[in-house]
């Protein structure tokens, strides 16, 4: 497999000029994206390119994670032709960071087609990344055919229900949802009620300090329902952690960096590893966006979560591919 | 005399009109699309057409034109394809008359439906 993949990102199967060599090196020379840090509850940012200049004390919080997000492992049209590569681009990208981050999350849409060669493709790109631990939830794109299936028996070790879990690291609480399951007609991303009952058991007996941080494929805020991009019974959801200080809600799916705050609720969307996405009802329809090759990697993204314990939000700011 | 010609050009002009709209081929396939119509083409994230209405026995065909995969899938349960990625193609044959709604499962936004008299 291995052996397979590199054969074909060095040759030119799309006949369109661009191998991979020549790819990642006219991603090389573009521009930059920033790093985050909190230190007793104020953020500070930094240009990914001035990381060189920064010392791992410099970078440090008590806990760093990279959030990536929509690497649809198998798309091969003209909006990217090589995935994998920008894939790597990010894996490096973490790779070069001072400090390494405690793990990494995908936030789903690992795969283009739910087929087995695309995700023991990305397993195998993320094996060189630094963080060996790497949390997972789906896209709708990994579920299709089988109703999460192999997705579950690949990724959801240990998990309830269609995969959803939590974790602790920390002192901060770590829930990933499923939300891209039984999705209705004419309706948006559903997390259903077995899934909020085990939620809200799992977060009844925290503390009210705990930070906690949330993680789906769809927005759990409503993004632009016109184009699907919301959860039907996010608002049950977020109920449950009303009575907690500080709440970071990750998602990805809209393949686009939008914040929002709302309370004590950051929410958060982080770019594609692919593909951008036009902004909300900027385009006919949410299909992928082409962008001149030189441009690509300004648009892919990962995310850098850096938190500090306490009452504080987590900050969260998206550095580019480039 | 000036005036009677331009009269005259006008009223024939009229009349080439009518003949034209009456024998236009646009006008007589209108007639016929309900019984022809068996394609149902999925462009930018939406069915085309949204409402397509066929006569029982007739097998429509889906084709997937967007860059990103879709479904098909009847929203009662009558038919349900497997994912369609870019110009892969779906197949159903109604033999039953009624309405069917349907949707793609991966973007649910996207509905549609096929009426079968």
């Amino acid at each position: 497999m291995v052996g397979k993949m590199k054969d074909e990102l060095l040759h030119d199967h799309n006949h369109d000029g661009i191998d991979r060599r020549g790819f990642l090196k006219c991603m090389a020379w573009a521009g930059t994206g920033a790093f985050c840090v909190i230190r007793g509850g104020v953020l500070s940012s930094y240009s990914l390119s001035r990381m060189r200049e920064m010392s791992p004390k410099e970078m440090a919080g008590e806990l760093s994670f990279v959030q990536i997000s929509d690497s649809h492992m198998g798309f091969n049209k003209p909006a990217n032709p090589d995935v994998a590569g920008t894939l790597k681009a990010a894996v490096e990208k973490i790779n070069g960071l001072a400090a390494a981050p405690e793990f990494i999350l995908h936030t789903g849409d690992i795969s283009h087609l739910s087929k087995p060669e695309e995700f023991d493709t990305v397993d195998q790109i993320l094996k060189d990344a630094r963080p060996k631990d790497v949390f997972y939830v789906p896209g709708e794109h990994d579920v299709l055919n089988d109703d999460g299936k192999q997705f579950l028996e690949r990724y959801g070790k240990g998990s309830k229900g269609a995969g959803w879990y939590s974790f602790d690291k920390k002192g901060v609480h770590f829930v990933g949802l499923v939300n891209v399951l039984n999705l209705k007609a004419g309706g948006l991303g559903t997390l259903g009620s077995e899934q909020l009952k085990w939620l809200e058991d799992d977060v009844k007996h925290l503390k009210h300090s705990t930070p906690i941080v949330v993680f789906a494929h769809i927005p759990l805020w409503s993004v632009y329902p016109e184009w699907g991009w919301g959860t039907e019974d996010s608002a049950q959801a977020l109920s449950y952690l009303k009575k907690f200080g500080s709440v970071t809600v990750l998602n990805g799916h809209i393949h686009q960096t939008m914040q929002k705050v709302e309370g004590n609720v950051t929410f958060h969307t982080a770019a594609s590893t692919a593909f951008p996405q036009p902004q909300p009802g900027k385009a006919d329809s949410p299909g992928p966006m082409k962008v001149p090759a030189e441009q690509l990697k300004s648009v892919l993204g990962i995310t850098d979560v850096n938190s500090v314990q306490g009452p504080h939000a987590l900050a969260v700011v998206d550095s580019t591919l480039a | 005399m000036r005036r009677s010609v331009f009269t005259a050009v006008l009223g024939v002009t009229t009349l080439l009109g009518i003949v034209a709209l009456v024998a236009s081929p646009r006008y007589s396939a209108a007639a016929q699309q309900k019984s022809e119509a068996t394609e149902v083409k999925i462009d930018n994230f939406s069915f085309g057409p949204a409402a397509l209405t066929v006569p029982v026995g007739t097998t429509v065909t889906w084709t997937n034109r967007d860059d990103i995969p879709h479904t098909v899938v009847s929203t009662d349960g009558a038919f349900k394809s497997k994912v369609l990625d870019t110009d892969d193609k779906f197949s159903f044959t109604f033999s039953k008359a009624g309405t069917y709604p349907y949707f793609c499962s991966i973007h649910p936004k996207m509905t549609a439906k096929v009426i079968v008299q």
